[in-house]
């Protein structure tokens, strides 16, 4: 298999998740979908150290895997606080930074 | 063989990621997420990347994901509103997303890499094995390594920051209040 059809994917996989990004409103289920885009980078850079023979891609992945775990914890942390704070879950009815 | 494993696994990972996009309950679409995780780990495999596949799966499907799962039973199934602030966003954000693929395929399609339309060059045995990674991860790229490590540390300090109760003033207002 050519390297060309793991990138294509990749592209398919973080446009997918753009676009998930834009149509919904849940913080939940786009935090959800930041992660399909965290994850396409990372096919991209697994492939890209698989083309070059290098490991170094590989290295970046993990990094890439740690700050999505950082993402997930403070964004999920965000929205526990916004549930206790009785806001609506709905990322088009905050407008304001006042709590 | 490889082929199978490869259209096997994009078939997943695809699948898993518009399942998420197009599932309404939120607890379904983590589900979905597990899905295009693992299918995601069995690409790394074909790609001799073991241990990725191996951190993927544990640290990624196994404990993030169960934390998501988490939130959304305390949260609760959270219904979208019908109600659309943005006039035509339902039509307009897949064309974006569309335009996103076209660019980035035109990007990857025709670029000058040679090495990219290849199966790769003849790798080493190890390559891509926990000993080889955590010899890189330890050697040359130990001042990254502990950077993570801290902003793992500064990320579990700000989620207990911000989700963690206050008792303190919750409690003393309302019993002021009350008497």
């Amino acid at each position: 298999m050519d390297i060309t059809w793991y990138l294509v994917l990749s592209a398919l996989l973080f446009a997918v998740g753009a676009g998930g990004v834009l149509v919904r409103r849940s913080p939940l289920v786009i935090l959800l979908c930041l992660e399909l885009m965290l994850n396409a980078g990372n096919l991209a850079l697994v492939a890209f150290a698989r083309s070059s023979g290098n490991e170094e891609g590989q290295v970046f992945a993990l990094v890439v895997m740690v700050v999505a775990a950082c993402e997930v914890v403070i964004g999920l942390g965000l929205i526990v606080a916004m549930f206790r704070r009785r806001l609506a879950l709905d990322v088009d009815e905050m407008r304001e930074l006042r709590g | 063989m490889e082929e199978i494993a490869f259209f096997a696994g994009a078939i997943g990972a695809l699948g898993g990621a518009i399942a998420v996009i197009a599932l309404r309950n939120p607890f379904y679409s983590v589900l979905a997420l597990i899905v295009h995780l693992i299918s995601l780990a069995g690409l790394f495999l074909i790609l001799y990347a073991e241990f990725i596949a191996a951190a993927q799966i544990v640290v990624y499907a196994g404990a993030v994901m169960v934390l998501y799962l988490f939130v959304t039973a305390y949260v609760g199934g959270v219904e979208e509103s019908i109600w659309e602030p943005i006039p035509g966003q339902r039509f307009l954000a897949p064309l974006l997303a569309a335009a996103l693929f076209i660019e980035l395929s035109i990007a990857v399609v025709g670029t000058a890499l040679k090495a990219v339309e290849s199966t790769g060059p003849t790798i080493p045995a190890d390559f891509g094995s926990p000993g080889s990674i955590g010899e890189l991860l330890l050697e040359r790229f130990l001042v990254v390594f502990e950077a993570a490590s801290m902003l793992l540390l500064i990320a579990a300090v700000g989620a207990i920051v911000l989700a963690g109760r206050k008792r303190e003033r919750e409690t003393v207002p309302a019993r002021g209040a009350g008497r």
